[in-house]
């Protein structure tokens, strides 16, 4: 799995460091998105779906 | 369809946390329905979660009720909240202003900060607990907890004394208006709600804290462009504004829908893991919120919403809790399962104007549900949950006060 995020498309909701905190981060100064791990491990696999799926405007892309 | 055809909304209920048997109707029959709104002009009701989510995130559709053409809500000669002019905050309303406007008050809402509050709003749950126990059962549960948490909440926050909280209560409650306020007094609550905010920017510039409102200030006074006096006015004001309408409203709705149907409460007492499941499940099947269901959105381009062709110059409400019921999305909709997955409601919104403060309301209702679970096991509604009000006459709706024995 390859992880990608749209940093301008981003509104920082922290949705996806709720879902998948191994995996996303946001920055300090304004909350924006930031990839910990863009190749995250198997067991991150369904957390990152989740993040992806919760994202309120689709921020995150994955490749599979 | 004839003028006389067109029916009258927000729809009648049978009892305040039931929607509507109109929404369901729609979203099988007529996914994009023509309303009458309070203000005599006509919207079209959005009922189907891919749809309502489409209209919300889709960043060509304007917030902005100013426009001509859209529809206005209220029966006050403004129109009602969405309808006002701005006054010098149209910058940091929509688009690329937003999104920098965002950036600047997002940091304060990080999941990270958000943490640093969580024993402080425990603290404070726990002190308002006190003292509704020690008045004794039965107990206000809206004007004892719903209500003062958010506002404590969101008062240290931003940096205002929380015991001005019964004026901004009723300068929101105002500004917020469907039938219930003349202009006169619309006009009076924003002026008096202005002077107020503006006085609070001038003594916190005197004295300034380790609080949002020092910060936006600092920000403001730099005079670089990021925010005018203007909006930094209209920012503190909304972020009162929410604190009181929204999860104060939702702690009431919560404590409600859970004892209404009291397993749902006893599950959390039994398993506290169940926590934030629950919470999500009551986001989602809340119906009383938003009188009329959702933020609407007033189109500048055609767009088809479930082979609907939807002209540009329409007035949009996508209806949250119609949305939220959706067995497209949501398998078994009408079931309360706090081990849903994906539960993806559309409560705080989608798309660039998603609800900043969302990250906070949820720690806040977890936190309450937590500490009432621990506290008071044996809480219970006064009154038969057939007997709850609604309140009427604002764009946010909720509960009339909530009263529980223990």
């Amino acid at each position: 799995m390859k992880v990608s995020v749209d940093q301008d498309l981003c509104c920082a909701s922290g949705l996806c460091v709720m879902k998948a905190d191994q995996v996303f981060d946001q920055r300090e100064e304004d909350g924006v998105v930031i990839v910990l791990d863009e190749a995250p491990p198997l067991d991150q696999h369904e957390a990152v779906r989740a993040a992806a799926a919760a994202c309120p405007t689709l921020a995150i892309q994955l490749s599979e | 369809m004839t003028a006389e055809a067109i029916p009258d909304f927000p729809f009648d209920r049978a009892t305040a946390l039931e929607p509507p048997t109109e929404l369901a109707e729609l979203r099988e029959q007529c996914p994009v329905a023509h309303v009458r709104l309070p203000s005599g002009d006509t919207a079209a009701l959005v009922t189907r979660y891919d749809d309502a989510r489409a209209v919300m995130a889709d960043p060509r559709f304007s917030r902005n009720l100013a426009r001509d053409g859209a529809a206005r809500l209220s029966t006050t000669k403004d129109g009602g909240l969405f309808s006002r002019r701005k006054m010098g905050s149209e910058d940091i309303s929509e688009g690329q202003g937003h999104l920098r406007w965002r950036r600047l008050l997002s940091r304060s809402f990080t999941v990270r900060r958000m943490e640093v509050w969580r024993p402080r709003i425990q603290a404070m749950t726990d002190e308002l607990l006190d003292s509704l126990v020690a008045k004794g059962s039965p107990g206000n549960l809206s004007a004892g907890l719903g209500l003062p948490l958010p506002v404590r909440v969101i008062c240290a926050l931003v940096g205002a004394p929380s015991e001005d909280q019964d004026k901004f209560a009723h300068w929101s409650r105002t500004m917020l208006t469907l039938t219930r306020n003349t202009q006169e007094e619309v006009d009076e609550a924003y002026q008096g709600f202005n002077t107020y905010v503006s006085d609070l920017v001038d003594r916190n510039r005197a004295n300034p804290g380790d609080d949002l409102l020092s910060e936006l200030t600092q920000i403001s006074d730099s005079e670089d462009g990021r925010l005018s006096q203007a909006e930094l006015i209209a920012t503190v004001r909304g972020l009162l504004l929410a604190g009181h309408e929204t999860t104060s409203n939702m702690i009431a709705i919560m404590v409600a829908m859970l004892l209404s149907e009291r397993e749902r409460f006893e599950a959390v007492i039994d398993d506290p893991e169940l926590i934030p499941g629950t919470v999500e499940e009551v986001l989602r099947l809340d119906s009383t919120l938003s009188a009329i269901g959702g933020v609407p959105r007033f189109i500048t381009e055609d767009v088809n919403l479930s082979g609907v062709e939807v002209p540009a110059g329409s007035t949009l409400i996508p209806n949250t809790p119609a949305a939220n019921r959706d067995p497209r999305k949501f398998p078994e909709p009408e079931r309360f399962d706090p081990r849903r997955e994906n539960n993806q409601h559309l409560t705080f919104g989608a798309g660039p104007h998603f609800c900043l403060g969302q990250p906070l309301a949820r720690m806040e209702l977890q936190v309450v549900l937590g500490t009432l679970a621990r506290r008071l096991p044996s809480l219970q509604l006064r009154d038969a949950p057939g007997d709850l009000q609604l309140r009427t006459g604002g764009i946010s709706g909720g509960l009339q006060d909530v009263w529980v024995t223990w």
